[in-house]
């Protein structure tokens, strides 16, 4: 008679691990992903590892400035994550961030250099903020309005959604263009420093962490404690509960939406109005698409975030680091932050599941 | 040869905390039918489902004639005769039986051969089924003919059937259990496991019962009865009578008139469906399962759209209020108490990732005008249904999906009856709940009646019907095909009414 091989080990799904173990398994993911770096690193530049690194925490710590810069970063991205999250949690798939801060820091360019001369600067800060929020709630509002009316697939509009706004963006950089010629906007209002967001205590990276802060301040309590936000975990849970009990999914999908596009809105404003003073296609440089990760490493906790995101930036810019002081080129860093980012999310099944090894059958 | 087939031994296995079997011993015999009997969560499907091979145990061992085996996947349960019909049927709806049945099987693809072997085993043990037939087309029972007629075409000399009665009528397993004869007669060996008594008393040679995982004892069945084997099961005795007080003043609560609705599809799901629930009675619904009895709960309690008719609510100053073409909401507006039990409780009735407390604010999440959410209420109201109902958690802050099905059934009707409603509609109120639990949720719906509620109460179980309810209403492809006095009417005729709508005249049994 044929026998069966016995199974080696089977999977079980851990209840849900304490927090210490869970934290656990990831110190030891991220050791883990220092060593094979390591490895990879000395391998293939013959570079001593320990050096890398050092240089690595630089490139986050480096200097009183380069701490502000990643700070700077962080609240940045912190505040695209924080955008589309209660989307998230609806299992509404925004993947249309990168669009919607475009459409953002385009219409408060857009504010910037048609009406720098002709209002008062605060006034045009406020019209700047007003036409950056609606701008994004626009782009989210639309992918949005199909999937409640017409249920149409939500990642593929979103997704659609960015590359019209980067088009719409490349159109008017040739529009505004200064000097002719540069296929670059040059900077918006560099005498007057019209409609250039105030410097908070003469300090002129605070002003994205004071808003990163509230952001996340209030969306903690949005999600957690007002009737809206257990609207959108119930419609994210189950869309025929919400029914059942009388909940109007489309409205909700559909205001869930509208916010999300404008805190992303929110996030092109700061990132034209208050750091770059420009506007080109790449502004965002992709952070649209790294808030996702970041948002779900964070498993929607908008406390939690605040790490996910600073983590995300140390490695970015650790990664830059080296890359430049030890003239390697860009894809050595992306191929070193890609090691680690690996090992972070692959923890995440060992935080879910425990690998039990079979015991031998006693005969 | 001996005359053992299976012999489990000391088989121990665990999910993560939970315990689903514990050193279970158990023989199962050649010629015979085994019922196994359990409450929910005792063990049951998952100690069948370590026989064909979808889970390995932890520790013990398996036995078939005598020989030790490895059973690691369904592959190797083939080749060693174990087959086993599943409570959800695994089968692909495009393609036909007989594609179905050899679906899977190695060598060469042979439909003609494999067609006239089907007909040999369908003669042989009175089944009735075409090869040729799409999935799709088939009622249940003909979905269910296939898997058994799949396993014995792979050479099963041991069958294993989870709750294959659960969506048969009486007719149908009456069917079922002639087959089951014929198979037996062959020298096969049958397990079944199902929650039915007189089933088990009608079909099985044996009885094995678990509890908690525990194997407790067999015994043959001609020696015990049904209380027997009940009180074995949950390890003391229960009373097996369910309750039915006489309605008090009855008066028409919902009023139901020529109401037609179709699917999204354009499947017309009841067609010209007219009665009329009363305050103070149980009104139950019988029907085979998919006959429109989803849609109809539906449509009373404002999810479900209807091409024409009508559902009045007639309140207790006989003014009427139109139901139909407004949502959950609106009717609450309009000050209709309406309580909900839907047949699909984790998917539909509560979320099963939220906790108690939060399951219990989606009745109360928008009273008050703050934009915040009230918490303590439902936080209360979580702790009083779970004193009240006794139901059995971890704490109020864990998520109802880990609970079991008793309990989180309990949670659901608990916060359904707690806004003192008028209306109580439920649907399988008790599917797939234990003794315990089912009776618990009886009592609740019989309080309900007293307390004058109008009950409609959805089952599957006729003996159950005909045992809570007053009037029942049946249902055969979406029409009424009579309502009739559940005091004075039988099983056979109810069955037979949910197969074939009558003439008009002859169904006015109703006073």
């Amino acid at each position: 008679m044929k026998k069966g091989s016995e199974p080696i080990f089977h999977i079980v799904k851990r209840d849900v691990a304490p927090w210490y173990k869970s934290w656990g398994v990831r110190a030891i993911a991220i050791i883990a992903a220092l060593l094979v770096c390591g490895i990879i690193t000395t391998l293939t530049t013959g570079l001593n590892p320990i050096k890398v690194y050092a240089t690595f925490a630089q490139g986050a710590f480096g200097s009183a400035r380069k701490v502000w810069i990643t700070m700077q970063n962080m609240s940045v991205l912190l505040i695209i994550s924080l955008a589309l999250t209660p989307a998230f949690k609806m299992r509404f798939w925004n993947i249309g961030g990168e669009g919607q801060v475009l459409a953002g820091a385009l219409a408060t360019a857009a504010c910037m250099i048609c009406l720098g001369d002709k209002v008062p600067n605060a006034l045009l800060i406020v019209i700047m903020t007003v036409s950056a929020l609606a701008a994004g709630a626009l782009w989210g509002f639309i992918p949005a309005f199909f999937k409640a009316k017409w249920n149409t697939n939500e990642t593929l509009s979103t997704l659609m959604m960015n590359y019209i706004a980067t088009q719409i963006v490349a159109f008017f950089t040739i529009v505004w263009e200064v000097p002719k010629g540069s296929f670059t906007v040059g900077i918006i209002n560099s005498s007057s420093n019209a409609g250039w967001l105030p410097q908070l205590f003469g300090q002129k990276y605070l002003l994205p962490i004071v808003v990163a802060a509230v952001v996340t301040a209030s969306m903690f309590v949005y999600l957690k404690y007002s009737k809206h936000g257990y609207e959108i975990a119930v419609v994210g849970e189950s869309e025929k509960t919400a029914k059942y009990v009388g909940m109007k999914t489309e409205k909700i999908i559909i205001r869930t939406m509208i916010l999300s596009g404008a805190l992303c809105g929110l996030a092109g404003w700061i990132l034209v109005g208050g750091i770059n003073h420009t506007i080109t296609t790449t502004i965002n440089s992709g952070q649209g698409f790294t808030a996702v990760m970041v948002s779900w490493l964070a498993k929607f906790n908008p406390i939690t975030m605040i790490f996910t995101s600073f983590l995300i930036i140390f490695l970015e810019r650790g990664a830059g680091e080296i890359s430049t002081s030890f003239g390697l080129n860009q894809s050595f860093s992306d191929i070193l932050t890609g090691i680690i980012l690996f090992f972070i999310i692959g923890c995440e099944f060992f935080i879910t599941y425990k690998i039990v090894p079979r015991k031998k059958k006693t005969k | 040869m001996s005359d053992t087939a299976v012999r489990l031994e000391n088989i121990t296995k665990t999910f993560g905390e939970v315990r689903a079997n514990y050193k279970v011993n158990l023989a199962i015999k050649k010629g015979e039918i085994l019922a196994l009997l359990g409450e929910n969560g005792s063990g049951k499907t998952t100690l069948m489902n370590m026989l064909s091979g979808i889970y390995y145990p932890d520790e013990g061992k398996i036995f078939i004639d005598e020989k030790e085996v490895n059973i690691s996947s369904p592959k190797v349960a083939y080749e060693l005769g174990i087959g086993m019909v599943h409570q959800h049927f695994k089968l692909v709806d495009v393609l036909t039986a007989c594609e179905n049945i050899i679906l899977g099987l190695e060598g060469k693809l042979n439909k003609k051969e494999a067609s006239a072997k089907i007909k040999e085993i369908c003669d042989k043990y009175g089944f009735d089924i075409d090869p040729d037939q799409k999935v799709y087309d088939m009622s249940v029972s003909q979905k269910q003919t296939v898997e058994i007629v799949k396993v014995l075409y792979r050479g099963a000399q041991i069958l294993i059937l989870d709750e294959p009665t659960a969506v048969l009528t009486p007719q149908e397993s009456d069917k079922l259990f002639n087959v089951m004869r014929n198979m037996k007669a062959d020298g096969k060996a049958l397990v079944i496991i199902t929650h039915k008594m007189h089933e088990v008393e009608m079909i099985s040679d044996r009885v094995a019962v678990l509890r908690k995982g525990e194997y407790v004892g067999d015994m043959l069945t001609k020696d015990t009865n049904a209380a027997e084997m009940t009180n074995m099961m949950v390890g003391r005795s229960v009373s097996l009578n369910i309750r039915r007080p006489d309605p008090v003043d009855p008066k028409p609560r919902i009023e139901v008139s020529g109401l037609t609705v179709r699917s999204i599809d354009g499947i017309l799901k009841l067609d010209n469906v007219s009665f009329t629930a009363r305050s103070g009675e149980i009104l139950g619904i019988a029907g085979i399962s998919g006959c429109g009895q989803k849609e109809l709960l539906e449509a009373i309690a404002g999810l479900q759209p209807a091409e024409k008719g009508s559902i009045a609510y007639i309140k207790d100053d006989e003014s009427k209020e139109e139901l139909l073409g407004n949502d959950p909401r609106r009717i609450e507006e309009l000050g209709v108490a309406l309580s909900f039990v839907p047949e699909d409780r984790l998917g539909m009735g509560l979320v099963g990732n939220m906790d108690l407390s939060d399951n219990m604010m989606l009745r109360s999440f928008r009273n008050g005008k703050s934009v915040f959410t009230d918490r303590a209420t439902p936080h209360k109201l979580a702790g009083d249904v779970v004193d009240e109902l006794e139901v059995v958690t971890p704490s109020i802050e864990t998520p109802v999906r880990r609970l079991s099905g008793g309990n989180v059934q309990k949670i659901l009707v608990g916060r359904e009856i707690a806004h003192a409603p008028t209306v109580l509609l439920t649907a399988y109120a008790v599917r797939g709940l234990d003794v315990n639990s089912s009776y618990t949720i009886y009592d609740l719906i019989n309080k309900q009646k007293e307390k004058g509620v109008a009950v409609i109460f959805v089952g599957e179980d006729l003996d159950v019907l005909l045992e809570i309810s007053d009037r029942i209403l049946v249902l055969c492809s979406g029409k009424v095909s009579g309502i009739v006095d559940a005091r004075t009417t039988d099983k056979n005729t109810v069955g037979l009414m949910m197969t074939k709508v009558m003439s008009e005249e002859n169904n006015n049994s109703e006073k």
